[in-house]
C-alpha cells in the first residue's frame, strides 16, 4: 500500500489505531483520528494465522482461516468508542495436511458440525502508543464466551483502507478445545493481518 | 529367588514375563480400537498418545527381558516334555522375544516417519525423540503396515503360546503354567530326578 507521503498529515501522536508503522517511511505520519474515522469492512485479503507450539520445540501446529467477515468503526471523537465485530468460519481452516484440517474441524476441536462460527465483539479499545492499541472483547467459540484481548499495531494507511497486525494469545481449554494438551500448548498464538476497506 | 534355578523361573523372569504379556495384549487392544473403530476423535488422539507411552514402556522392558534372557539360564524343560515339544517351545519363545522388540520399534518408526510429526511425550513427562527417518506419507504407510503386521502376528503367536500353556496345565496336568505363574514350585520336591538329569548345560545354552 502506498504511504501518503504527499499528504500533509497533522501529527497527532495520541491516535492509537491510527498511527503509522513502528518504523514508518521517512516523513510518514500517523493519520489523524478524523482522517481515519469511519467504518471499515474486513477485506478478504486479510490473513488469520495461528500457531500452537508443541512439546520439545519444533514447528508446532500452524494454520489459517480462509473464510471470515467483519467490520470495525473508528470513532473520530473517542478512540475508546471504536468497535470491532468479527466472525470466522472454522470450517475454512487450512493447515499443512488434510488430516490435520479434518481433526481441527472435528468434534475434538472446532466441532464445525455444531458450531459454524467463532465470533469476536469488542467491548473496549485502549490506546497504548502512537500506533498501538489493545482491543478487549468477547470471544465466542463452541458456545462459550470469554473476555479476550488482542494487541493491535497499525501497519499501513491510506484514504481508502487501513491495515493492522493483530496478535493475541488465547487459551483454548476454557472453550472445550483442550485436546492434545500438553503435547500441544494450551495457548494458541494468533497473528493476523487485517486490512479494512472503507465503506 | 530373583534368578532362575535349574528347574524354576526366578521372580525377575516371572515379573517381566507377565508385565510384558499384559502390556502387549493391552497395546494390541488399544492399537486396534484407536486405528480400526469409529471413535470420538479426541479420544482417538488420547489413545494414540497412551499407546505410544505404554508402547515405549513395553520396548524398555522387552530390552531388559532380552538381555536377561541372553545372560540368564533357562530352567530345564518340565519332565515329560518331548524333545520336539521342547524345540518348538524354544522357537516360539525366541520369536516372542524378538517380536516384543520389533513391534514397538516399528511403532516408533511410524511415529517418526509420520508427516504429522506428533511428538512422543512419554506420559507427558519427557519427549522421546523421533528415530532419524525421512518423513513422508509413503514411509509412514510402510512402517504402519509393518507395525500392524508384526503386531497381529505377535497376537497370533501369543494365542498359540497361551493355548499351549493351558493345554499343559489342564490336559497334560504338568508344571509348565504353574512354574511361570511362580507359585507351587518353590518346593523343590516338584523336581523329579528326571528333570535334574535333563538339566544339561549344552541343551540350555541359547
Ligand atoms: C509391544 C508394543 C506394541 C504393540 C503390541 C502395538 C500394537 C499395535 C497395534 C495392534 C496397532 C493397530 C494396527 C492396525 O490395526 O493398523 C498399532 C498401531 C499403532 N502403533 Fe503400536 N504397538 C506397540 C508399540 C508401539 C510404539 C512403541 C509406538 C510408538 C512409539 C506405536 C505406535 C503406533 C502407531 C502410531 C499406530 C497407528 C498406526 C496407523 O495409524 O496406521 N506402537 N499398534
Ligand atoms: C497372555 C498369555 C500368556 C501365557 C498364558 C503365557 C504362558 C507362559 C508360560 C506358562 C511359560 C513357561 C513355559 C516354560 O515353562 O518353559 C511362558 C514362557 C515364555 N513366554 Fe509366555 N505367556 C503368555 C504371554 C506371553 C507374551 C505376550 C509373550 C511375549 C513376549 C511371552 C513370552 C514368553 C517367553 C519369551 C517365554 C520363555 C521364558 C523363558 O524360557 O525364559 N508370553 N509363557
Amino acid at each position: 500500500m502506498t504511504i501518503p507521503r504527499r499528504q500533509a498529515l497533522k501529527a497527532i501522536a495520541s491516535l492509537a489505531l491510527l498511527a503509522m508503522t513502528a518504523a514508518p517511511a521517512a516523513g510518514a505520519r500517523p493519520p489523524s483520528l478524523t482522517e481515519a474515522a469511519g467504518t471499515y469492512r474486513v477485506a478478504g485479503s486479510s490473513v488469520i494465522h495461528f500457531t500452537v507450539p508443541q512439546a520439545g520445540g519444533g514447528s508446532g501446529l500452524a494454520g489459517d482461516f480462509g473464510k471470515f467477515s467483519g467490520r470495525f468503526r473508528i470513532d473520530g471523537n473517542n478512540i475508546e468508542q471504536s468497535s470491532v465485530e468479527f466472525t470466522l468460519y472454522p470450517e475454512s481452516v487450512r493447515s499443512r495436511e488434510r488430516r490435520i484440517e479434518n481433526f481441527l474441524r472435528s468434534s475434538a476441536v472446532f466441532d464445525t458440525a455444531n458450531f459454524k462460527t467463532i465470533t469476536f465483539r469488542s467491548t473496549i479499545v485502549r490506546q497504548t502508543g502512537p500506533d498501538t492499541a489493545t482491543v478487549e472483547g468477547t470471544l465466542t467459540a463452541r458456545g462459550k464466551s470469554r473476555k479476550e484481548r488482542f494487541e493491535v499495531t497499525l501497519t499501513d494507511w491510506n484514504r481508502r483502507s487501513i491495515a493492522f497486525t493483530i496478535r493475541g494469545s488465547i487459551r483454548r481449554a476454557p472453550y472445550g478445545m483442550d485436546v492434545g494438551t500438553p503435547i500441544y500448548s494450551n495457548v494458541v498464538q494468533f497473528d493476523m493481518k487485517i486490512r479494512g476497506q472503507r465503506r | 529367588m530373583l534368578r532362575n534355578s535349574r528347574s524354576e523361573f526366578g521372580s525377575a523372569t516371572i515379573v517381566l514375563h507377565w508385565t510384558i504379556a499384559a502390556l502387549i495384549l493391552g497395546l494390541t487392544l488399544i492399537g486396534f480400537v484407536m486405528r480400526r473403530t469409529d471413535i470420538d476423535p479426541a479420544l482417538q488422539f488420547s489413545l494414540y498418545q497412551w499407546h505410544k507411552s505404554f508402547g515405549f514402556t513395553a520396548l524398555g522392558l522387552a530390552t531388559l527381558r532380552t538381555a536377561w534372557w541372553l545372560v540368564e539360564r533357562s530352567p530345564a524343560p518340565p519332565p515329560g516334555l518331548g524333545a520336539l515339544e521342547h524345540i518348538a517351545a524354544r522357537m516360539a519363545h525366541g520369536a516372542l522375544i524378538v517380536l516384543a522388540l520389533a513391534v514397538p520399534l516399528a511403532g516408533w518408526a511410524v511415529a517418526s516417519a509420520s508427516t504429522l510429526d506428533i511428538p512422543s511425550f512419554y506420559f507427558n513427562a519427557v519427549v522421546i525423540p523421533h528415530l532419524p527417518l525421512a518423513k513422508s506419507e509413503a514411509s509412514e504407510a510402510f512402517w504402519a503396515f509393518v507395525h500392524a503386521l508384526l503386531g497381529y502376528v505377535t497376537l497370533g503367536l501369543v494365542a498359540i503360546h497361551a493355548a499351549a500353556a493351558l493345554y499343559h496345565h489342564f490336559i497334560r496336568r504338568d508344571a509348565v503354567l504353574v512354574r511361570m505363574l511362580g507359585f507351587g514350585t518353590r518346593s523343590h520336591h516338584l523336581r523329579t530326578p528326571d528333570a535334574e538329569e535333563n538339566d544339561d548345560p549344552i541343551v540350555e545354552r541359547k
